[in-house]
């Protein structure tokens, strides 16, 4: 057991070495999110109730990308380069080698929030987040949701071309839906119903009330079965379709 | 010869793929401390031989202990004693070789020292290159590089050279020789016939996934394939020569053509073909 710690432990930092050594990576694990923060802060500067929908929608937006984003392009690009099928067939545990790698987003994500949380505070006014455990769990709790989806939708990506499609045919449309949700409240019923019962809306809802001194709180309780959920439906086809090699047709 | 039992022992394996029948029953048995290879032409079942071996398939049926264990359960304990050069694997492009390295040999409980092996492998210069920038052929050096860190008894090289350059095919042969004087046991797949000679004790012509002969290279006809020289002669007409010596050959006809004052024209040289050996094997048959 030490050991396989001690793989993953190896594992999380050679990931942590080529994450910074990819520019492309870099860029969408941090810049993007920032970008969408300064342009929807730039729009809605006039109205600190617009900004504080926008950080926490910003923030539940992070998560996904750091992880389901991240990992369902990196799972693809591997597989279909013939890594990992060369590290299938080392002594390395599967558990240490997706230790690592689950750190490794954990790590991202962890940093991305920083980020966040901070640019709320120092540009946008809205203060330091007042229920910071709350914050952390819904955070690890989207974390691993979006992590186990990642890797389980990159078992439909058939090849490394088309994973930007797939991937955004399914981050944007979630993205919109929720945000859409998260900020209207005049929005249809059955647009509502949709978006509750997809993950990024509860996400999205948790972290606001956690970020955002007064904001209206929902159901923990509810928000996070909800997110739990999806991740249990994540991860049990993360494990059972996972396919360490290129399909041979 | 002592007790020790074979490394590699397959009998009646087959592995079939829906309707279709990639192996069809091979029996083979490698003795530790042996060079094995695995001749055929591309999709003869080579790969998938090696690969149930490897433990990356389930076979359908037969029996299979590679160093004592059933590949397919995938242990650890074998997977450390093993090194394998896929067809083709890659590998992270933002390291460098010395980084690929060091991070495989912590896989392994006694791993080779990761600049003894940047050296065996040709990679000294390119050690810390990011692997984005290796050529083809570096690429493969790493290959085998990464194969060989974990110090394996059991070496699986599948179509090491395929592609390579004369040059950087020798000296993957030289590697290869290496390995073999300290000990290793080693199963190659190729479809290169002089390569089965140059580094097999021992050569299993695999066609349709099945066995056709099996044997040392010079005893299965392999040897008795020759090099084929076409020109057309003065008349007109294709003369055709079967040789051993190229070169020899080669020299006096060219020699008798330059005293004339004549070219060869249409002049030809064409390595015996796997097809050539195929032919005997089933004429004699």
């Amino acid at each position: 057991m030490p050991e396989t710690l001690a793989l993953s432990w190896r594992q999380y930092r050679l990931e942590r070495r080529m994450f910074w050594r990819n520019p492309s990576a870099a860029f969408f694990n941090f810049v993007l999110p920032l970008l969408f923060l300064a342009a929807g802060g730039a729009i809605l500067s006039g109205s600190q109730r617009d900004l504080n929908k926008l950080v926490p929608a910003i923030a539940g937006m992070s998560v996904m990308s750091t992880t389901f984003t991240a990992l369902a392009y990196n799972i693809v690009f591997l597989r279909e380069r013939g890594v990992l099928k060369r590290i299938r067939g080392t002594p390395l545990p599967t558990i240490s080698y997706f230790g690592g790698v689950a750190a490794n987003a954990v790590t991202n994500t962890a940093l991305q929030i920083v980020i966040v949380v901070a640019a709320g505070r120092l540009i946008f006014g809205i203060g330091w987040p007042p229920h910071v455990a709350t914050l952390i769990v819904f955070v690890l709790v989207g974390v691993v949701c979006f992590a186990a989806l990642g890797v389980a939708f990159a078992h439909a990506i058939p090849n490394f071309e088309s994973t930007a499609a797939y991937v955004n045919a399914v981050f944007l449309p979630v993205v919109f839906v929720s945000f859409y949700v998260f900020d209207s409240s005049s929005a249809p019923g059955f647009v509502r119903t949709i978006a509750d019962a997809l993950p990024l809306t509860p996400l999205i809802e948790g972290l606001s009330s956690a970020m955002v001194a007064g904001a209206h709180t929902p159901s923990h309780l509810d928000a996070l079965a909800v997110i739990g959920l999806w991740g249990v439906f994540g991860l049990y086809f993360a494990v059972r379709g996972f396919s360490w090699e290129q399909s041979r047709t | 010869m002592s007790e020790t039992p074979a490394a590699i022992e397959v009998s009646a394996l087959c592995k079939r793929y829906g309707d279709y029948e990639a192996v069809r029953g091979i029996d083979i048995t490698v003795q530790r401390g042996e060079v094995f290879g695995l001749l055929g032409p591309n999709g003869a079942g080579k790969t998938t031989t090696v690969e149930i071996l490897e433990g990356y398939r389930a076979r359908t049926s037969g029996e299979v202990s590679v160093l004592g264990q059933d590949p397919a359960n995938r242990s650890i304990e074998l997977r450390r004693r093993i090194g394998i050069v896929l067809q083709s694997g890659g590998i992270y492009s933002h390291i460098t070789p010395r980084e690929a390295l060091r991070h495989w040999a912590s896989f392994y409980p006694h791993p080779r020292d990761v600049e003894e092996v940047l050296d065996l492998a040709g990679l000294r210069e390119k050690a810390d290159v990011r692997s984005r920038r290796l050529s083809g052929g570096q690429l493969r050096r790493l290959d085998f590089a990464l194969a060989l860190v974990g110090d394996p008894e059991l070496i699986f090289l599948d179509e090491p050279t395929t592609g390579f350059d004369p040059e950087a095919r020798r000296a993957a042969w030289e590697t290869v020789r290496s390995l073999r004087e300290l000990g290793k046991t080693i199963l190659l797949t190729t479809h290169y016939l002089e390569e089965a000679q140059a580094l097999a004790d021992r050569v299993a012509i695999v066609k349709d996934g099945r066995i056709l002969a099996i044997g040392p290279p010079r005893e299965l006809g392999v040897g008795a394939a020759h090099y084929r020289v076409v020109y057309r002669g003065r008349d007109g007409e294709l003369v055709e020569l079967q040789t051993d010596d190229p070169t020899r050959l080669l020299h006096e006809l060219a020699g008798e053509a330059l005293e004339r004052g004549e070219s060869l024209q249409e002049l030809s040289v064409a390595r015996p073909t796997l097809e050539d050996v195929y032919l005997e094997l089933t004429a004699d048959a």
